[in-house]
């Protein structure tokens, strides 16, 4: 690992652009400090990478709320409404069942089905748009080049900010995540 | 503070301080180190003994199922007035036993059950394997296997709909929907942990198996912002689901208006019943793997403890429903319900009304005892108990209310051919099969989520820490 560094940052250097600079916290503590003094210093496009969803990180890093639920909800009416009128139409317009001479249709019949699907498609709408929001499947991300990076699904804190963002300057990032206490800070290739 | 706390730490002693979820080496790097060495380490000499007996179960249900198929399912004992024994008390059976791992994953997470985070991955994975196992009785009880698409509304040649007023197509639906949505949860919390294996992978067909199902997954918070959200999500669409799937499961007997079956009393009961087979299962399986692979500091005894406290009191409302059904038929005053009651007590197959009383009524009081309640051993011996009882409740309930109905001429006793049998071994085969092959090749703990309960993850708190990561090349 030792060797790499110089020969990543040489790469680096010498290419027209980088990706991001990382660097990696030992604590969640001393991550949630460095993302709270990004957010105040006005960055936007900045990243943590943490083996376990960091308490009350998002309010460090000044990020809003998920919109997985409205997915969900979307999943939630297309199944009750498919349910219903598959039902309706099935069993009580196409193939009506003369059944103790029961009602081809009925509500309260209905029910257990308008449930079951209602929840099948809520839960296919939260694993989709989970994936979806997330942009994953991704099997390569420019952070994943950072030599330490196989840490952080172990027990190291990373934080990345992208060249993308409006206040980035390689040299700037580089110092201000130095001064917040980032080990191994490095710029990755895009 | 204090950055071990020793492995034989009594953790079930509540003092004014919460005792620690966790025991031994308490760092982030320990945790993804003793639960990935279950995975990456050589191959159990133990492991292979179980899952060459669990193979050989595998193949009795090979065997049996083709015979069913080659034959009929004539092969069952089922025959007037017994159309229904042991291949729906299976299918009740293992669909029962898969609630705790629901249990544990969704309604004790919207409970905020910090503890469930060291069982609910392997819980999870016996609710799959649980369900994979059930499915075989109903797909088989079709006779004709390759029709078994009958069961869905499927557009077909004969321009005909199944029946939506039958509980039967409703428990298609409510079980192909827990079925699907156990995989989704479980799946979702893998990704995070298959990571981690492929963040540790040595060699490159690892890197790449891991790599492909973990579909890149960088710990990225505002990953995690989606991924806390989903998971919640889950457990709430999870939580209605589960109490629904076994209440659909009773309608198919409570919708009937056979004595004995025709109750409202069904579906909590079958609820209650089913969390408590299932609980069983769990410390079955649980004190197995946690001795196997030294896991006893992460599934610890206060895990186990607080599992035993959930099979006393779903085995106290088991035993109240229980003695409520007598009550009703007595009270109801209808002779027929009478007369369904007093013969399961003490008809011909009182000797499996009474076996089922004792292991589900009496056995499970026993856990009012600390010491029984903490003693590894006693837990084991009960936890099987529990399950013989409980598959016995259902047979009772079957077969008792079937093999006597309103025409004493019909009146009739069900036993079981070889077949019946072995396909009940085979279906062991499969569940024990399917999760050897899990605890091998996947991680049976939740690393991410073990690591986030621990005290060090709490980023307000223990600024001064750094930990036993000597190891740290910094710059």
């Amino acid at each position: 690992m030792a060797e790499a560094k110089p020969k990543v940052r040489g790469k680096v250097v010498a290419a027209p652009t980088c990706a991001a600079v990382v660097g990696w916290f030992e604590t969640p503590s001393a991550l949630y400090h460095a993302c709270e003094s990004l957010r105040d210093k006005g960055y936007k496009d900045f990243d943590a990478h943490t083996p376990f969803p960091v308490h009350g990180l998002e309010k460090a890093m000044g990020l809003k709320p998920s919109r997985l639920p409205w997915i969900v909800l979307g999943g939630a009416i297309t199944g009750f409404l498919t349910a219903l009128s598959m039902q309706w139409w099935m069993g009580g317009v196409d193939y009506p069942l003369n059944i103790s001479g029961k009602p081809g249709f009925s509500i309260q019949a209905s029910i257990p089905i308008l449930f079951e699907l209602t929840v099948l498609l809520s839960a296919f709408g939260t694993f989709f748009g989970l994936w979806g929001l997330c942009g994953l499947p991704k099997l390569f991300d420019p952070v994943m080049q950072h030599p330490s990076f196989h840490k952080a699904s172990d027990d190291r804190f990373f934080l990345s900010i992208e060249a993308k963002d409006p206040k980035f300057d390689s040299k700037t990032v580089t110092e201000l995540l130095q001064k917040l206490g980032a080990h191994e800070v490095e710029e990755v290739a895009p | 503070m204090s950055a071990f706390i020793p492995r034989d730490v009594d953790n079930t002693l509540t003092t004014v301080e919460r005792p620690p979820l966790i025991l031994g080496k308490q760092s982030f790097n320990a945790i993804t180190e003793s639960v990935s060495d279950v995975v990456e380490g050589k191959t159990k000499r133990g492991w292979l003994v179980f899952f060459a007996l669990a193979l050989f179960g595998l193949m009795i249900l090979g065997a049996s199922l083709s015979d069913l198929v080659g034959v009929g399912i004539g092969e069952w004992g089922l025959n007037h007035p017994v159309g229904w024994a042991w291949d729906i008390t299976g299918f009740v059976f293992w669909i029962g036993i898969g609630h705790a791992g629901t249990l544990i994953s969704a309604i004790l997470f919207l409970f905020r059950q910090k503890w469930r985070t060291s069982i609910n991955r392997a819980a999870e994975a016996m609710t799959l394997f649980a369900v994979a196992a059930a499915l075989i009785y109903p797909g088989f009880h079709v006779g004709r296997i390759w029709l078994a698409y009958w069961l869905l509304p499927i557009p077909n040649q004969m321009a005909i709909w199944p029946n939506f007023k039958s509980p039967l197509l409703w428990d298609v639906f409510a079980v192909s929907t827990y079925g699907t949505v156990s995989a989704l949860f479980w799946f979702v919390g893998l990704v995070p942990d298959l990571a981690t294996l492929r963040d540790r992978a040595t060699t490159k067909s690892r890197r790449i198996a891991y790599g492909i199902f973990a579909m890149g997954w960088r710990g990225s918070h505002r990953h995690w912002l989606n991924y806390e959200k989903a998971y919640m999500i889950l457990a709430g669409l999870s939580t209605p689901l589960v109490l629904s799937v076994h209440t659909i499961v009773s309608f198919d007997f409570a919708t009937s208006i056979m004595p004995g079956w025709h109750t409202t009393i069904f579906p909590p009961y079958f609820v209650a019943g089913a969390v408590f087979s299932g609980f069983a299962m769990v410390v079955s399986l649980m004190v197995l793997v946690r001795k196997a692979y030294g896991l006893e500091h992460l599934i610890t005894l206060r895990h186990l403890e607080n599992m035993n406290k959930i099979i006393l009191a779903t085995g106290s409302m088991v035993g109240y429903a229980y003695a409520m059904e007598f009550f009703i038929a007595w009270y109801s005053g209808n002779v027929y319900e009478r007369y369904a009651f007093i013969n399961r007590a003490f008809g011909p197959y009182a000797w499996a009304y009474w076996t089922m009383v004792s292991c589900n009524v009496i056995t499970p009081q026993l856990f009012w005892f600390r010491k029984i309640r903490t003693s590894i051993p006693a837990m084991f011996a009960l936890s099987i108990f529990v399950n013989i009882g409980m598959w016995f409740e259902r047979f009772v309930i079957i077969v008792t209310s079937l093999h006597r109905d309103y025409l004493p001429s019909s009146w009739g006793y069900f036993r079981p051919q070889i077949v019946d049998i072995t396909t009940f071994i085979g279906t062991f085969g499969l569940f024990f099969t399917l999760f050897l092959v899990f605890i091998r090749f996947l991680p049976g703990i939740a690393i991410s989520e073990v690591k986030g309960v621990l005290p060090i993850a709490d980023p307000h708190g223990h600024d001064d820490h750094h930990g036993d990561e000597k190891e740290v090349a910094h710059g």
